[in-house]
C-alpha cells in the first residue's frame, strides 16, 4: 500500500481485473446448516414441477403450474385466474416484507444462505474442489501453464458446471408446462422456441454467474446489499470480528512468548481463506460480506486448537459489540430477535398472509360480468315492445362443466332470448352449459313492454346448478325511449 | 482540485480530489468485466448499423443488409394473417348462404368479420350501432322491408336497393298519390293507416280512408296492411316507421312517395365479405330463421304478446 502522501507512483488504473477467490473447504455448525439449506432449496427447485396433483379430468394434474398460454396459475389446491392476480401481488408483497423481517432480525441471512446466487456458487465451488482440489491446489493450477492436466481439469470442471447449469435452466421451464410432456417435446424438438431460448439463457447465466462472476454479482450487480444496509440497524445480527478480544494480533509463537501484549487472534488467515467473497472480516462490516458465517466455523476450529474460547468471530449486533467492548455481556439471541421492529414486520407479514387465506376461502367460483350495449341503447320492436341488448361473460372457475341459470329480476314483463334463439323462444330465464374452467360469452336480448320509466334498474343473476351454491349478480339499466321521442 | 487527490489509507484507493464538508469520494477502479459489457454494446451497435436501416441519407436511409423496413414487416404480417385466415375464408366462400347459420363456427367467424367490414362500408348510413335513422333502416329490430333471413339479407346486400344500372336489384316504386288523390282523400288514407297500428281510433274519416286504401294501396301493402316483402312494401300495422309514423309524415309519404336506395355491393366487395356482412346484420337481433316460405317461422304477434306479459 502506498503511503497517504505518496502520489508520485503510477496513476492508479481505471479498471481492475477480478482478484481470484479460492475459498478453502471448512467444516462446522454453519457449514452444515448451509448444506441442509442448500439441499432443501435445490430439492424444492428441481422437484416441485414433478409433483402431481389430481384436479379431475378438466384441469392439469401438475401441483405447481404457471400456465401462461391459458392464463391460469395452479398451486396445489389453489387455482388463480388472471383477474385474481392480486394474490400473486400479495405473495410478492409478503416476499418483500419477509426480506425486511429477516434483514432487520438476522442481517443478510438471505444473502448468506438461501440466495440462488449463493446456493449455486456454493454448489459450483464444491465441484471445483472435487476436480481441482482445495484452495492451495486451485491457486497452483491457476498459475500453472496450460498443460494436459490443466486442460483436462478445466474441461471436466466446466462440463460438470454446464450440466448443472443446463439442468437448472431446464427445471425452470418445467414450471410453465406439463413437465413430462415438455421433457418429451424438448428432446424431440417439438417444444416452443421460447422454451429453448429460456433454457439457453438460464444455462448461460447459471454457468457464468455461478462459475465466473460469483461475488462480483453480489458486489456490483445486485441492488439488495445496498438496500439491506438501510434495512439493518444496531440490533441486527452481523458476522463480527471481536477486535477488542482479538487485537493486538500476532503469531502463536509471539503470543505465547508475550501473552499480555497480544489478543486471541493469531493471524492465521483462516477466516480470509474460507471466505467465498474474498474479504477480510477483521476489517469490520463491509458490503462484500454476505454473512455466510463460514469464517465463524474456521475461527472456532482454530480457537479450539489453541485452547481459547470459541466466538472470536461470531454473530453479534453493533449494540452488543459496544457492551462487550466495555466488558459487559450481550443480550441473549432471543431478545435480539424479538423487538418492536421485527414484531411489527412479522405482524404486517402475517396479516397479509391471513387476509389472503381468508379471501381465498371466501371467493366464489362463478362470476358474472354484464355489459349493456351502448349503441343503440334500445331497439323498438315491431309489436311496440322495447328491446335492450346485453353481453354476458359467465366465468366458470371450477374444473367441471356446469349449467348456469340466468335470471332477470326487477323488470316487469321482461323476456329474454339469446342471439342463436329467436323471439319466439323468449322466456323469463335462460341457461347455458359453460365449459369447465372457461368463460362463456353470450349476447342476450331482453324485451319489455314499452310502458315504463325511461330507465329501470334491474338485476341479472347467475347461479350454477352444481358445485358452489353461491352465484353472482349484476345491477343493470333497462332503457326505453323518453316520452317526447 | 486535482491537487487534493490523496491515497485513502484504510482502502489504499485514491480519492477523486473533491471534498464536501469533509466527505470525500473514492476513485475506486471499475471491475474490468464492466468494460467488456461496454465493448459488447459497441459491437452490437456496429452489427445493428450494418444489418438495419441506420444512417440517414437525403432521401431515406441506408437499407442495411437485412433490408428490413416497418412497411415490409407489416406486409409480411398481413400475408401471414391472410394465410392464417385462409381456411375460414375458403370455407365461407364455399358454403351456400342458406346453410351458413347452421354452421355455428363459420357463422360466428362471419359475424366477427362482418362487424369489422360494417364499420368501414355501412356505418355512413346505418350508423355505427346499425340503429339507422330516419330513412335509413334500423338493422337491430325485427322489421324487414325485403326479408330478414340470411339469404334475403344477403341478396339485398349483393344487389342493393333501387340501383338503376342493375337488373337484379331490389326494386319497387310507390306511386306519388299527390296527383291521384286530393288533399281530403290523402288525409282520410293517413287516418286509416294510423288506425292499422293502433296509433289512432277508427273514425268516420278513417272509414272513408279504408275504402281508398282497399282500392289504391292494398295491392302492395295487402288488404290487412301487413305489407309484402316481394315489393319491399312495409308492414303498416307495426310500431316501426322508417319515415315517421305521425299524421304529417304519413301524409307526406302518401303524397310524394319515398324512394330509398342502397348501393349494391357485388361490384365493390368480394363475395366472402358480403356473406360476412349478411351474417353480422342477421346477428343483430332481428335476424329470422331461413325457411321457405319465409313467413312460416315469423313470430305470431299474439303469441309474443302473451309471452311478454305473463
Amino acid at each position: 500500500m502506498s503511503s497517504p502522501e505518496d502520489l508520485t507512483g503510477p496513476r492508479q488504473p481505471l479498471y481492475q481485473a477480478r482478484k481470484g477467490v479460492y475459498p478453502k473447504a471448512v467444516d462446522g455448525f454453519y457449514r452444515r446448516l448451509k448444506w441442509v439449506i442448500m439441499a432443501i432449496t435445490l430439492l424444492i427447485y428441481y422437484v416441485t414441477p414433478w409433483i402431481r396433483w389430481d384436479r379431475g379430468a378438466y384441469a392439469p394434474d401438475q401441483a405447481v403450474l404457471v400456465d401462461l398460454a391459458n392464463r391460469r396459475f395452479y398451486m396445489f389446491q389453489i387455482e388463480i385466474w388472471p383477474h385474481e392476480f392480486y394474490y400473486v401481488v400479495g405473495l410478492l408483497v409478503m416476499a418483500g416484507i419477509g426480506l425486511f423481517l429477516v434483514t432487520s432480525a438476522v442481517g443478510r441471512a438471505w444473502c448468506g444462505y438461501s440466495c440462488p446466487q449463493t446456493v449455486w456458487t456454493d454448489l459450483f465451488q464444491h465441484v471445483e474442489r472435487f476436480i481441482d482440489g482445495d484452495r492451495n491446489a486451485q491457486i497452483r493450477l491457476e498459475k500453472a501453464s496450460w498443460g494436459v492436466e490443466k486442460i483436462a481439469k478445466r474441461f471436466s470442471k466446466w462440463t460438470i458446471w454446464l450440466i448443472i447449469a443446463f439442468w437448472t435452466g431446464g427445471a425452470w421451464i418445467m414450471y410453465f408446462a406439463d413437465a413430462p410432456t415438455l421433457v418429451r417435446d424438448f428432446w424431440s424438438g417439438n417444444a416452443a422456441p421460447v422454451a429453448y431460448a429460456t433454457v439457453g439463457i438460464l444455462t448461460a447465466t447459471t454457468f457464468v454467474f455461478g462459475g465466473f462472476m460469483r461475488e462480483q454479482v453480489c458486489i456490483y450487480m445486485c441492488p439488495w446489499p445496498r438496500i439491506q444496509t438501510a434495512m439493518m440497524d444496531e440490533k441486527s445480527l452481523l458476522v463480527t470480528y471481536k477486535d477488542w478480544r482479538g487485537e493486538q494480533r500476532g503469531s502463536l509463537k509471539a503470543a505465547q512468548a508475550n501473552p499480555s501484549a497480544f489478543g486471541d487472534c493469531i493471524d492465521c488467515n483462516q477466516c480470509v481463506a474460507v471466505c467465498p467473497t474474498g474479504i477480510d472480516i477483521r476489517e469490520g462490516p463491509q458490503i462484500g460480506c454476505i454473512t455466510c458465517a463460514l469464517c465463524i466455523d474456521a475461527c472456532d476450529k482454530v480457537m479450539a486448537q489453541i485452547g481459547k474460547p470459541r466466538g472470536l468471530i461470531d454473530y453479534c449486533t453493533l449494540d452488543d459489540a459496544e457492551v462487550e467492548k466495555k466488558g459487559g455481556i450481550g443480550k441473549p439471541v432471543l431478545k435480539t430477535l424479538l423487538r418492536p421492529r421485527t414484531i411489527i414486520y412479522f405482524g404486517i407479514w402475517s396479516a397479509i398472509g391471513l387476509a389472503m387465506l381468508f379471501t381465498l376461502g371466501q371467493r366464489t367460483r362463478l362470476d358474472l360480468a354484464v355489459q349493456h350495449d351502448r349503441n343503440p341503447v334500445y331497439v323498438q320492436l315491431s309489436d311496440g315492445t322495447i328491446r335492450n341488448n346485453y353481453t354476458l361473460k359467465i366465468r366458470n372457475m371450477q374444473a367441471r362443466p356446469r349449467i348456469v341459470d340466468i335470471y332477470i329480476e326487477g323488470l316487469p314483463g321482461a323476456v329474454v332470448w339469446t342471439a342463436d334463439g329467436d323471439r319466439a323462444s323468449a322466456r323469463q330465464n335462460v341457461n347455458f352449459a359453460v365449459d369447465p374452467d372457461a368463460v362463456h360469452k353470450v349476447r342476450l336480448f331482453i324485451a319489455a313492454p314499452a310502458q315504463g320509466p325511461a330507465r329501470t334498474e334491474f338485476q341479472i343473476s347467475a347461479r350454477a346448478r352444481t358445485g358452489d351454491e353461491r352465484g353472482d349478480s349484476d345491477t343493470l339499466i333497462f332503457e326505453r325511449p323518453k316520452e317526447d321521442e | 482540485m486535482a491537487e487534493n487527490k490523496r491515497i485513502d489509507a484504510p482502502t489504499g484507493t485514491q480519492t477523486v480530489g473533491h471534498e464536501w464538508d469533509g466527505i470525500e469520494e473514492l476513485d475506486t477502479p471499475m471491475p474490468r468485466w464492466w468494460v467488456f459489457t461496454f465493448w459488447v454494446c459497441i459491437l452490437w451497435g456496429i452489427g445493428y448499423v450494418v444489418l438495419f436501416p441506420a444512417i440517414p441519407l437525403f432521401n431515406g436511409a441506408t437499407p442495411g443488409l437485412w433490408n428490413w423496413s416497418s412497411r415490409g414487416q407489416l406486409e409480411q404480417q398481413m400475408k401471414a394473417e391472410t394465410l392464417r385466415r385462409a381456411p375460414i375464408t375458403n370455407a365461407l366462400s364455399a358454403i351456400p348462404v342458406e346453410e351458413l347459420a347452421g354452421n355455428e363456427k363459420l357463422y360466428q367467424a362471419a359475424i366477427e368479420g362482418g362487424r369489422a367490414a360494417f364499420k368501414v362500408h355501412c356505418v355512413q348510413c346505418h350508423g355505427s350501432g346499425a340503429a339507422g335513422s330516419k330513412g335509413y333502416p334500423n338493422l337491430n329490430d325485427d322489421d324487414w322491408l325485403w326479408g330478414g333471413d340470411l339469404p334475403a339479407i344477403h341478396y339485398t346486400l349483393t344487389h342493393g336497393v333501387r340501383q338503376p344500372d342493375h337488373e337484379e336489384t331490389r326494386f319497387s316504386q310507390m306511386p306519388a298519390f299527390g296527383g291521384v288523390l286530393n288533399g281530403g282523400e290523402i288525409d282520410a288514407v293517413a287516418a286509416y293507416v294510423q288506425t292499422l297500428s293502433g296509433k289512432a281510433k277508427p273514425s268516420a274519416r278513417s272509414a272513408v280512408g279504408a275504402t281508398l286504401f282497399a282500392n289504391n294501396c292494398a295491392s302492395c301493402h295487402g288488404t290487412d296492411g301487413k305489407g309484402m316483402r316481394e315489393f319491399g312494401a312495409p308492414n303498416l300495422t307495426d310500431g316501426i316507421w322508417l319515415y315517421g309514423g305521425d299524421a304529417a309524415s304519413i301524409k307526406t309519404t302518401i303524397t310524394k312517395a319515398r324512394y330509398g336506395v342502397m348501393p349494391r355491393w357485388n361490384n365493390r366487395l368480394d363475395p366472402v365479405t358480403i356473406k360476412m356482412l349478411a351474417a353480422y346484420v342477421h346477428s343483430l337481433g332481428g335476424g329470422e330463421a331461413t325457411a321457405t316460405p319465409a313467413t312460416a317461422t315469423a313470430p305470431d304477434p299474439e303469441k309474443v304478446a302473451t309471452n311478454v306479459q305473463p
